[in-house]
């Protein structure tokens, strides 16, 4: 019998958490990502961790606030119409440099929209949300085992770089079940002298995002920039599949990438020379190896859960030197695998016309 | 009585969606009852809320505005104040009036906002499937208190009739309950009264509905009924807690 | 080789936990499973449908629009769901609760009277297993004897289920293939 246990993806966000040594949580119900807010209020009395249902995202967010503020791990996750009202949070934790970890199960939006799954908030995401010049980390898991390994590493990440992370997947892989392995797995904690928790032996800690003289916002401003640089050099992260020979690129990231990659499988039983490059890091985005692979390719489609936004950011890696083309659904609806293999033969075709 | 089968005029000639046994949809009819005795209906514009509600266009044949979860206050003082002739009221679960709506209620409360709130306490969250409300009773097992509400860990429940009370902007606020139909004769006059109050334009108005949630409480209607009764009553205590007359 | 199946019927039919145990039954087979369950519009008025998928490789689309099997357990899913069945695969039709005939001459279809036989061995929420015996039988993408160890694991809290849940997969089993000598 194999150790790996049958898990949802919400739960599975959960239960990595508490292995990470999370043992805050504070949340607001909306579907579709109440299974986690349901066990992690099963699971934290019993790590002996807090499980707190706020009145509200906004005070979700703010509660998270306060426990990074003094030096706990800590969790909240909504999906879109929630984490909107958190983006002012977001905004202070940037800017106070607070490790925490934001999840967003996405649903499609705009206004509250439906439950279905989207990746409609990704500008949201990645460009900022809230106000000023900040950047969470951005990890887009594909499977419940990634989820595991992600939601991990964002503990990580926002550790070591005292910043927010945040955790973009969407309804159905939220909703799924997959197998997962837990592993050996020991969190590594960080000391962090910076924490208000109590100034016994020490001079007093303070956690502000208020610099009021603009010299020293503007200084605050360059270090949060320097920071951002060395994260952008440091931790982009992409898969590539099927890749070595392919004239086709798809890109698409999430659930979506999984759909995407039925269709290669299909095109390359005809022949098709396409591969997918799946972006894991959505910030930071994973240009290097973006940029390495559109010089060896010769098409680019896109494939998301949107009207397109993913594709602003490889169009500014591509700089127009190849094609780009969009494949998308909206408003809760998923394309099928045949849609997208419709897209890669016209593309195919175009291609084979050309040649 | 045969009147009480009878479609008031407010509501839409369309089946309510709502769970069997819900008693959503008695509170509808109330309200539309109350609108209709008052002739009022292309005067009224309703707010919905988010929440099992939240289509309550579909079936209220009067303007309604779809208000984002817990503003439905702030939404109808907009409206109120760009139309001061017409009369609005909300339309809000104990999750969205009483949780992520706490402030927009108690301020339209203060400020004596001309509104008429109608308050639907089912002690759950209906729509997102049966986590902890505000209202949710201390040992009530939700989806997120799956070990029963304890008071240090969750809260306590809030009663928001004592709690708005105190403002002065109120003008009558009245809980009332759906669990028998003695109580329904009651809450339909409660509910009348505020719409009154406002028509007079005497201040801000709430009535609080001891309501049921069978698909959540995981019970058949008749047991939800009996649990209001036995379980709310005593926490929740029917009465006026202002009156300004 | 990859198999995938939707699961259909009126939510407490157990359609859910039956996807889940075939799910679960592969995974003790060392094989990639993946199951989802329909949320959301989709269930309206208690419907509920749920995909699972059994791989020896890695498993792509979660999403499926033409699985190689379908087994319904009402009426109303047949009509969902029987044009997206591939073509040269399997549907199992629960004839208890389906008073048509399915229209599809391009794939197999597996008639059994699931919820009769259930009510039959004690209880009417087995239709499910028995249902997924059917399918088993005729398709035998995981072992039933597997489906049973998994049976133990799942219900080790409650192990006075097992027996007629055993009982369930193997009359569903022993009911298509009778359909199969026939
Ligand atoms: C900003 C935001 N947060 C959360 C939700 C999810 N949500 C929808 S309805 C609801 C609460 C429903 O409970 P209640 O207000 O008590 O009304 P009921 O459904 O019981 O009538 C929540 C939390 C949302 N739509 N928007
Ligand atoms: S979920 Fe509860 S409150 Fe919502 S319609 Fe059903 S019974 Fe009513």
């Amino acid at each position: 019998m194999s150790e790996k246990k049958l898990m949802k993806g919400n739960e599975a966000i959960g239960e990595a958490a508490i292995t990470a040594g999370c043992r805050h949580f504070f949340g607001y119900p909306i579907t579709p990502q109440s299974e986690l807010p349901a066990y992690l209020s099963k699971r934290m009395p019993q790590v002996e961790g807090v499980f707190l249902q706020a009145e509200s995202e906004v005070s979700a967010i703010n509660m998270v606030y306060g426990a990074a503020a003094s030096g706990v791990r800590v969790m909240t996750s909504s999906s879109s119409p929630g984490v909107s009202l958190k983006q002012e949070g977001i905004s202070y934790l940037a800017s106070s440099e607070l490790p925490s970890v934001v999840c967003n199960i996405m649903r499609a939006g705009p206004g509250l929209g439906t439950i279905q799954p989207s990746q409609s908030d990704y500008f949201q995401a990645v460009k900022g949300g809230g106000h000023g010049d900040y950047h969470c980390l951005v990890l887009a898991p594909n499977s419940v085992q990634e989820i595991v390994d992600l939601v991990r590493l964002a503990f990580d990440l926002a550790d070591h770089y005292k910043n927010p992370a945040m955790i973009l997947i969407d309804g159905v892989l939220g909703q799924m079940m997959e197998p997962v392995d837990f592993g050996n797995y020991k969190p590594t904690f960080v000391e962090k002298p910076w924490a208000a928790n109590g100034c016994k032996d020490r001079k007093p800690n303070a956690i502000t995002s208020i610099h009021i003289d603009p010299k020293d916002m503007e200084q605050h401003n360059l270090r949060l920039q320097k920071k951002y640089a060395l994260i952008s050099e440091k931790e982009q992260r992409s898969e590539e599949w099927m890749m070595e020979d392919a004239d086709i690129m798809v890109a698409s990231y999430g659930m979506t990438s999984r759909i995407v990659k039925s269709a290669i499988r299909k095109a390359r039983e005809e022949g098709i020379k396409v591969g997918l490059f799946r972006p894991i890091t959505l910030w930071p985005f994973p240009e290097k190896k973006l940029d390495e692979n559109i010089n060896r390719v010769k098409e680019i489609l896109v494939v998301e859960l949107s009207a397109g936004q993913m594709i602003e950011d490889i169009k500014l890696v591509n700089n127009g030197r190849l094609p780009v083309s969009f494949h998308g659904r909206m408003g809760g609806m998923t394309p099928s695998v045949e849609d997208i293999y419709d897209e890669i033969k016209k593309i195919h075709d175009r291609l084979t016309v050309k040649a | 009585m045969k009147v009480v089968f009878e479609r008031p005029e407010a509501l839409q000639n369309v089946p309510f969606t709502y769970c069997a046994g819900c008693t959503h949809g008695i509170i509808h009819r109330m309200v539309a009852e109350a609108i209709d005795s008052l002739g009022i209906r292309e005067k009224t514009i309703g707010v919905s809320p988010v929440g099992c509600a939240v289509f309550a266009y579909d079936f209220f044949n009067c303007d309604v505005v779809a208000a984002a979860h817990g503003r439905a206050p702030a939404v109808a003082t907009g409206i109120k104040r760009s139309h001061p002739d017409k009369y609005l009221f909300t339309y809000q679960g104990d999750g969205d009036l009483a949780a992520i709506g706490t402030a927009e209620i108690v301020h339209a409360a203060a400020r004596g906002e001309r509104i008429t709130v109608i308050f639907v306490n089912n002690a759950i969250y209906g729509m997102t499937g049966g986590q902890m409300a505000p209202t949710t009773l201390l040992g009530q097992k939700t989806d997120t208190t799956p070990y029963g509400r304890d008071a240090r860990a969750n809260g306590l429940p809030i009663r928001v009739c004592e709690l708005l009370q105190s403002l002065d902007g109120v003008a009558y606020i009245e809980r009332v309950s759906t669990h028998d139909p003695k109580h329904v004769l009651q809450a339909q006059k409660a509910i009348k009264k505020a719409f009154q109050y406002q028509v007079e334009d005497k201040g801000f108005t709430l009535i609080e509905l001891l309501s049921t949630c069978p698909s959540n409480w995981g019970m058949t209607p008749v047991e939800s009924l009996k649990w209001l009764e036995e379980n709310m009553l005593p926490y929740y205590k029917l009465g006026v807690y202002k009156d300004i007359g | 080789m990859t198999e995938d199946l939707i699961i259909a019927g009126f939510g407490g039919q157990g359609v859910m936990s039956m996807g889940q145990m075939l799910a679960y039954a592969g995974l003790s087979e060392d094989k990639n499973v993946l199951w989802m369950p329909a949320y959301g519009p989709e269930t309206r008025g208690g419907f509920a449908n749920c995909t699972v998928i059994v791989s020896d490789e890695e498993i792509g689309s979660p999403v499926v629009s033409h699985p190689k099997a379908v087994i319904v357990l009402n009426l109303p899913s047949l009509d969902k769901f029987e044009d997206a069945v591939v073509p040269g695969g399997v549907l199992v039709v629960n004839t208890s609760l389906v008073n048509r005939e399915p229209k599809r001459t391009d794939i197999d279809i597996v008639h059994v009277p699931a919820s009769d036989i259930a009510n039959e061995i004690g209880s009417s929420r087995a239709a499910n297993m028995v249902a997924l015996g059917a399918f088993l039988a005729h398709k035998p993408i995981i072992s039933i004897e597997a489906v049973k160890n998994t049976l133990k694991k799942v219900f080790a809290a409650k192990p006075q289920v097992i027996p007629l849940n055993e009982k369930a997969l193997d009359r569903g089993a022993e009911a298509a293939r009778v359909q199969a000598a026939v």
